[in-house]
């Protein structure tokens, strides 16, 4: 088992004509996810990846002719809400939005919208999922992670990247990798995530990678406290941001007091998860 | 993005809000005439964007044309909180019987738009919020819907305000929202929003911050922005499409990811050094992106050491050497180098730069702690 992906997962992938499109559907191809269809708008009819893939005009079209469940988009910020409108009214269950810089009024209303239909969205400003060894949707590298009982999830990309890494080095693997986003108004966070990974028989540990921005990590630690019985791990980015400033990522920022590094990690302690100092700490604290 | 008061309520006041007559002035001069034009009394406000004019001495009644000439004399000769004042805003003086707070924000907990007043006006709703939190009335604004009228009229109730208003605060709160709305305002504020003595409704203070992200649709407002607040180099690493944010210290990061660059940020304090900057390169960055991000890294005088810290994925390490190269031969650094490359091609990444006579680490915690001796052995040679 895993959680969100696995080998059932039938991709679509908004955005597959353009440069990034192309690239990480030839690496999700290469990993063996399932990609059944490509969306580009005028571009439908054409043939990708060795004239294996076919695009669409419409999702619609495509779900019905290739039974996509799950969306990965790449398009640029300025189309993406729509993109994700489009997935959602097509009947897609999982839609995981890689794009960066989405107007978050634009989100603000994907979101409200989302939570009258039954999606799941993941990011957006994400690198995705990965399930070692069946699917990966979206931008991690296949290659630095193996199957295993730890499940991470995370708001960063190459940070969640380094702690797939040194759990690889010592030979320990991951059930399924989630990469919630940088953006102060997502899909799903980080309580969807343990929800998920608490009732997932794969996962036995979890490591989580918060960040500066917002109060998810608080309300997290909460939830840890009363409803997890599987150990989590932390590390929280930002102990030494400047307040005030957008630490690159939209949603990391301290504002008016709120999202500090240390209230974070205070309240995560709190709740008896072991906080690392650093990232390469974290297999010490889970083995 | 922040704009100033005048730009505004320049914008409020499209929207139907009442905002007291005036203009903006570049001149002692002007502002006399504009103080003739409005009667006599009128209030000189410094265009800076900080908070605190007030106390700082930026904003200062006149009594007449004279008096408003000399007083825009000595606002525009000020600097407040390091900003040069460049222009003032020149209004009608109102008389004030009552003060009220008006905003609108992006609640990211709700994933809503909040609307809050309160009738402690003037002051700052962050420090309303930290002494006196029940006095702040609020509502949230479904994004799909938009603001009803029934919660126009509940914020209204809320603050006491007597019922001979409710109906231009109403117009005054849709107008709010509108504005915030058509131009993807993070913040619309009127504080303080004023009963005048004369029973008017006046936004005699207004405040927007908009979203950068959405500054495509809005070239118009895009052109508003104050480069005065902004540090050069970080304006010099927009144009790269390079998120760079300058810091006090004296090591140097470059580094992949937002999230990973604040890590690297935070090991350099852990083992006892300072960053000079964050600087994230970006998912994919090729060999002109990662020599124009060293570039800007060492135009800081303070800079004892660089750190780069790349973990390929997107990014290919090969690449990133590349750039390195470039931007080694162009800048010709004279400060220590501790690279570690990680991930894809890092091999090939490595190799290419094991003649530029770098310090190369490992681990992230191998990279910071040579960084960190590196500055200490630069600061012992002195």
């Amino acid at each position: 088992m895993s959680i969100l992906i696995n080998k059932n997962t039938r991709l679509i992938v908004h955005g597959i004509t353009g440069n990034e499109g192309l690239f990480h559907t030839t690496q999700m191809v290469a990993y063996g996810t399932n990609v059944v269809a490509g969306m580009t708008p005028a571009k439908g009819g054409e043939w990708v990846i060795e004239g294996k893939i076919p695009v669409f005009d419409s999702v619609k079209v495509a779900v019905e002719a290739t039974g996509a469940n799950t969306s990965c988009i790449f398009v640029p910020a300025r189309f993406a809400a729509d993109s994700i409108y489009e997935a959602a009214d097509a009947g897609i269950t999982l839609i995981v939005c890689i794009t960066e810089g989405i107007p978050v009024q634009d989100m603000m209303r994907v979101r409200n919208y989302l939570d009258q239909k039954k999606v799941r969205l993941v990011g957006p400003n994400c690198p995705g999922l990965l399930t070692p060894g069946e699917a990966k949707v979206g931008i991690i590298p296949g290659n630095i992670a193996i199957p295993g009982n730890v499940g991470v999830v995370s708001r960063s990309g190459t940070l969640t990247y380094e702690v797939l890494y040194a759990l690889m080095i010592i030979g320990r693997g991951v059930s399924t990798c989630v990469g919630i986003g940088g953006d102060p108004i997502n899909g799903t966070n980080f309580i969807d995530t343990l929800t998920m990974f608490e009732s997932d028989p794969q996962t036995e540990k979890i490591v989580m990678i918060g960040e500066i921005g917002g109060t998810d990590e608080e309300k997290a630690a909460e939830f840890i406290t009363r409803h997890m019985t599987k150990p989590v791990v932390s590390f929280i980015a930002g102990q030494t941001a400047p307040p005030g400033k957008r630490m690159g990522h939209a949603g990391a920022i301290v504002e008016g007091g709120s999202g500090l590094a240390s209230d974070k990690i205070k309240a995560l302690q709190a709740a008896g998860v072991r906080v690392a100092t650093h990232p390469e700490e974290i297999p010490s604290l889970l083995f | 993005m922040k704009l100033h008061e005048y730009q505004s309520k320049q914008i409020f006041s499209r929207y139907g809000i009442p905002i007291p007559n005036g203009r903006i002035a570049t001149t002692a001069d002007e502002a006399r005439n504009i103080a003739i034009e409005l009667g006599g009394r009128v209030v000189i406000k410094s265009q800076v964007l900080v908070g605190g004019r007030g106390k700082a001495g930026g904003i200062r009644l006149a009594k007449d044309p004279h008096d408003a000439e000399e007083t825009a004399t000595q606002i525009l000769a000020m600097e407040i909180k390091g900003l040069p004042v460049r222009k003032v805003l020149v209004d009608e003086a109102a008389i004030i019987s009552k003060e009220i707070y008006l905003g609108i924000t992006n609640d990211r907990a709700a994933r809503k738009p909040v609307m809050m007043a309160s009738s402690a006006g003037g002051v700052e709703i962050e420090e309303v919020a930290r002494t006196t939190p029940e006095k702040i009335i609020k509502a949230h604004i479904d994004p799909l819907l938009g603001l009803k009228d029934y919660q126009a009229r509940d914020i209204a109730i809320g603050i006491d305000l007597p019922k001979q208003h409710w109906k231009l605060f109403n117009q005054i709160a849709n107008g709010l929202w509108h504005a915030y709305l058509d131009c993807d305002a993070t913040l619309a504020e009127i504080n303080p929003l004023v009963i005048t003595e004369d029973n008017r409704l006046i936004a005699l203070d207004g405040k927007m911050l908009l979203d950068d992200n959405a500054l495509f649709r809005h070239p118009d407002l895009a052109e508003l922005r104050d480069l005065d607040v902004e540090a050069p180099a970080e304006i010099e690493a927009r144009k790269y499409g390079l998120s760079f944010i300058k810091l006090d210290g004296d090591i140097g990061c470059m580094v992949n990811g937002a999230g990973l660059a604040m890590t690297t940020m935070d090991i350099i304090k852990l083992f006892g050094g300072e960053p000079a900057n964050f600087l994230d390169i970006g998912g994919g960055a090729g060999s002109d992106k990662v020599a124009a991000a060293m570039k800007i890294i060492l135009t800081d005088a303070n800079v004892k050491a660089v750190l780069l810290n790349i973990f390929g994925g997107i990014t290919r390490c090969d690449e990133v050497a590349r750039g390195i190269l470039v931007a080694l031969a162009e800048v010709k650094p004279k400060v220590p180098m501790v690279v570690r490359l990680v991930g894809t091609n890092a091999e090939e990444g490595r190799k290419l730069l094991s003649d530029a006579k770098m310090i190369t680490a490992d681990t992230l915690a191998d990279a910071a702690q040579k960084a960190v001796n590196a500055v200490k052995t630069v600061k012992a040679g002195r």
